[in-house]
C-alpha cells in the first residue's frame, strides 16, 4: 500500500507543478499579454472579454501575487480556462472538450497497439538472438529517429496523393453527420487509420528495443536456467518466466513513452488537419491566443498524468513486490 | 565486429575503478578524471592503454556524426546559391542546375539544407550538453547526498519527467517572442534533462557504497574529490548515452518548434524548411524533393546518434551485443565475465534505459514507479 500511496502523493505535486507553471509563465514573460492580444485584435474584442482577460492574467486586479495565484486555483476549480481569442466566443474549456476525445481515441489505440507489438516482436528478436530477425534493430533505429511528422507527409505523398487509398486529411467526411451512426464511424476510422499507422510505426521501435534488452537480461537469470533444466519446453520458458519478468520495466517506462507519443501526435494532427487537441493548439500558437495555449497545456499534463497513474496501477497488479508493505 | 571487452585483457587491479562492477567500470581509466564525455566513444582507452576495438555500429554511427559536424561547419560555404535569393523557375524537380529541385519561389532547395545544417546541428548540440551537465549535477548530487536532497531532487526530476516536454515549449516559447538558436537551445535544455538524471542519481546510487568510494572518505578526500575523481570517471558511458540521447531529443524537438512556425522561418534551418514546404502546400504539388531530403537529414542523423548509443551499450553491457559468437555461445548459461556481481535491477535496467533514450529520447528513466 505504500506504494500506492507514494505514487498518488507524486501525482498531487506533479499536478500542483503543471497548474504552478502553468500560473508564471504569463507572469515571467516580457511585455503584458492582454495588451499585445487586444493591439492583434483591434474591434474584435468586446470590453467585456477584456476585462476577462484581465482577470485571467491577473492583471489590473491589485491583487498581491500570492493572491492572484490562489484566485486562479479558485477559477481553475470551476473548470474555468478562461476565453478563447482564436474561436471567440466559445469559452476555453468548451473548445478543448469538443477536440480532446479525437486525440484520445487516436493516441489511445495506436499506443496500445505499438506497445502490444513492440513487446511481443521484443521478445522473439531476444529469443532468435543472432538470428535474421536482427535487421530489424537497424531499421527500428531509421523509424524512431525520423520526426513523426515528416513520416506523416511521406506517408500522404505515397498512400493518398498517388495510390488515392486513404484521405489527404481532416477528421472525418464532411459529408457525414458526427455522432453514434455507422456513416459517420466508418469514415472517422477510415481517417485515423494513416496517423495511427504513422504513430504505430514510430513509436514501436522503442518498445521493441527495450523489452529485447531486458529480456537478454533476464534470460541470463538462474530461475530461467532452472527452468530450461526442469525441461520446460522452450516456449514456456521464455513466454512464462522470461518476458514475464522482462515486461516490468515496459510497463514503468510507459510514463516516458507516452510524452513523446503526445508530443508526436501532436504534430501529427497538425499535418492531417485531424480535429483533434494538437491542431486546435497549433491555431492557437498562429493566432497567439494565450488562453488557449495554456489551456491546453494544462489539459495534456494533466492527461498525461492520468495515463502514469494508470500505467502505475497496472505496474501494482503485475508485481507482488509493490504490494509487500515494504 | 563486436568491441572486445577489455577487461579480459586488463591487468587485475590497477586502480580504484578495478573494484568496482566489471559491467560498467572497465572502459575508464582510474585517477584523472577524463575529458567531458564529447568525446566519440571510439577514443576511449582501455586500462592496459589499447584502444577499443570499434564494432560495426560504432563506426557507421561515428562516421555519420562526424559527417554531420562537417556538414554544420562548411555546409553553408558549399551552398551554391543564397537560400532565400528567389528563382525564376518555382517547383523544379532536381536538375544539374539544381540539385534537389526549387521551392514555390524558386529558391534552391539544396543550398536552404546546406545552410540549415548549422543552426539545427548548433541548436541540438548546445542543448545537449547543457542539458547533460544539468543532469549530471542533478543526478549525481541526488544519488550521492542521499536523504532529504534525493527525496527533492529526484521528485523534481520525476514531475519534470512526465511533464509533456511539447506543449510547454510551445507556450515558454511563444510567449518568450524571442527565438536565436541559443534560447531554444536553453529552453529545450530544460525540459530535455531529467533522464539523464534519473539513471545517473541509481549509477551514483549504487556506486557510493563501493569500497573503492568508501576507502577515499576513510582518507579523508573532500567530497568533490569523491564526486570528480572516484564517482563521475565511472560513469562516463552513462552520462555519454545521455548526451547523445539528449542531442536526438533536442534535434528533433527544434525541427518540430520550427515546422510548427514558433521560431524565426527567414532564418534557415531544416525545421524551417520543413515549415515552408508545408506552409506553401508542397504537399499537393507532389514536390518531394522539397520536403524529404530536411527530414532524411534528421533521420539519418538521428540513427547515427542512436548507433553510437547501442555502441556505448554494448561497450559497457556485453550481454546486449548481438552476433558476438562469445556471446551467443553463451546464450543459455550466464555470461562468466559477468558472474561475480550479483544481479543488480537498476544496471539491468538502466542498459534498458539508455538504448530507449538512444531510440525516441524516450527510455532512460526505466522503472519509474519499481524505483520508487
Amino acid at each position: 500500500m505504500r506504494f500506492l500511496a507514494r505514487r498518488i502523493g507524486f501525482y498531487a505535486v506533479a499536478v500542483l507543478v503543471a497548474v504552478t507553471i502553468n500560473f508564471f509563465i504569463p507572469r515571467l514573460m516580457p511585455g503584458n499579454p492582454v495588451e499585445i492580444l487586444i493591439s492583434r485584435f483591434p474591434g474584435t474584442l468586446t470590453p467585456k472579454a477584456t476585462a476577462a482577460l484581465d482577470l485571467q492574467f491577473g492583471i489590473h486586479t491589485h491583487q498581491s501575487l500570492v493572491g492572484q495565484y490562489f484566485s486562479y486555483l479558485g477559477t481553475l476549480l470551476h473548470g474555468n480556462l478562461g476565453q478563447s481569442i482564436t474561436y471567440y466566443p466559445s469559452s476555453v474549456a468548451s473548445v478543448i472538450a469538443s477536440s480532446l476525445p479525437w486525440t484520445l481515441v487516436l493516441i489511445g489505440v495506436s499506443t496500445v497497439i505499438a506497445f502490444v507489438l513492440g513487446t511481443l516482436v521484443g521478445i522473439l528478436v531476444a529469443w532468435r538472438r543472432g538470428g535474421w530477425l536482427d535487421w530489424l534493430l537497424p531499421a527500428t533505429t531509421f523509424f524512431s529517429a525520423v520526426p513523426y511528422f515528416w513520416l506523416a507527409l511521406i506517408a500522404i505523398t505515397l498512400f493518398s496523393l498517388n495510390l488515392h487509398l486513404l484521405p489527404v486529411s481532416g477528421g472525418y467526411s464532411s459529408s457525414t453527420t458526427v455522432g453514434f451512426n455507422g456513416p459517420f464511424l466508418a469514415s472517422a476510422l477510415e481517417h485515423a487509420l494513416l496517423p495511427a499507422l504513422t504513430i504505430v510505426v514510430s513509436s514501436v521501435a522503442g518498445w521493441i528495443l527495450g523489452m529485447r534488452n531486458m529480456m537478454i537480461t533476464t534470460m541470463a537469470e538462474d530461475y530461467v536456467l532452472t527452468a530450461q533444466a526442469k525441461g520446460l519446453s522452450d516456449r514456456r520458458v521464455v513466454l512464462a518466466y522470461a518476458a514475464r519478468n522482462a515486461i516490468l520495466p515496459s510497463v514503468s517506462n510507459f510514463s516516458l513513452a507516452l510524452g513523446f507519443v503526445v508530443t508526436g501526435s501532436i504534430v501529427l494532427e497538425i499535418v492531417f488537419s485531424y480535429p483533434g487537441i494538437g491542431y486546435v493548439l497549433f491555431n492557437a500558437v498562429t493566432n497567439e491566443d494565450y488562453p488557449l495555449m495554456q489551456g491546453i497545456f494544462l489539459v495534456i499534463a494533466l492527461a498525461v498524468l492520468l495515463a502514469n497513474f494508470v500505467a502505475d496501477l497496472v505496474y501494482f497488479a503485475l508485481d507482488p513486490r509493490t504490494r509487500q508493505g515494504g | 565486429m563486436a568491441t572486445r571487452i577489455d577487461h579480459d585483457r586488463a591487468p587485475a587491479p590497477a586502480g580504484p575503478g578495478a573494484l568496482a562492477d566489471v559491467e560498467v567500470t572497465s572502459e575508464t581509466p582510474p585517477g584523472p578524471p577524463p575529458a567531458p564525455p564529447t568525446r566519440p566513444a571510439g577514443r576511449w582507452r582501455g586500462r592496459g592503454g589499447q584502444r577499443a576495438h570499434l564494432s560495426g555500429k560504432a563506426k557507421l554511427g561515428l562516421g555519420i556524426i562526424a559527417f554531420f559536424l562537417l556538414l554544420a561547419v562548411f555546409g553553408p560555404l558549399l551552398a551554391p546559391m543564397n537560400p532565400s535569393a528567389v528563382g525564376a523557375k518555382p517547383l523544379q524537380g532536381p536538375s544539374l542546375a539544381h540539385l534537389l529541385g526549387t521551392t514555390q519561389t524558386g529558391q534552391d532547395v539544396l543550398s536552404q539544407l546546406l545552410v540549415g545544417a548549422r543552426s539545427t546541428v548548433f541548436v541540438g548540440l548546445l542543448a545537449g550538453l547543457v542539458a547533460t551537465a544539468l543532469s549530471v549535477g542533478v543526478g549525481v548530487s541526488a544519488g550521492f547526498l542521499g536523504g532529504a536532497s534525493d527525496e527533492g531532487l529526484s521528485l523534481l526530476s520525476n514531475v519534470f519527467l512526465v511533464l509533456p516536454a511539447l506543449p510547454l515549449l510551445i507556450v515558454v516559447l511563444s510567449e518568450l517572442r524571442s527565438s536565436s538558436d541559443v534560447v531554444v537551445a536553453l529552453v529545450i535544455a530544460l525540459t530535455g534533462w531529467p533522464w539523464g538524471a534519473r539513471v545517473l542519481r541509481a549509477q551514483t546510487l549504487s556506486l557510493r557504497r563501493r569500497d573503492f568510494v568508501l576507502a577515499a572518505r576513510e582518507s579523508g578526500e573532500s567530497t568533490w574529490r569523491i564526486v570528480v575523481a572516484e564517482i563521475l570517471p565511472n560513469e562516463v558511458a552513462v552520462i555519454a548515452a545521455s548526451l547523445v540521447g539528449t542531442v536526438i531529443f533536442a534535434i528533433i524537438t527544434t525541427v518540430t518548434l520550427a515546422f510548427l512556425g514558433l521560431l524565426d522561418p527567414s532564418r534557415w534551418s531544416w525545421g524551417t524548411m520543413l515549415y515552408w514546404a508545408q506552409s506553401d502546400e508542397a504537399l499537393s504539388a507532389g514536390a518531394w524533393w522539397w520536403f524529404v531530403p530536411p527530414g532524411l537529414c534528421v533521420a539519418v542523423l538521428g540513427m547515427g546518434l542512436a548507433l553510437t548509443n547501442f555502441a556505448i551499450d554494448e561497450y559497457s553491457n556485453p550481454r546486449l551485443r548481438e552476433g558476438d559468437q562469445a556471446v551467443r555461445s553463451r546464450r543459455s548459461r550466464r555470461p562468466r565475465l559477468t558472474d561475480p556481481t550479483p544481479y543488480r535491477p537498476e544496471l539491468a535496467t538502466r542498459a534498458a534505459a539508455t538504448n530507449g533514450a538512444a531510440t525516441n529520447g524516450s527510455g532512460a528513466g526505466a522503472a519509474g514507479a519499481g524505483a520508487l
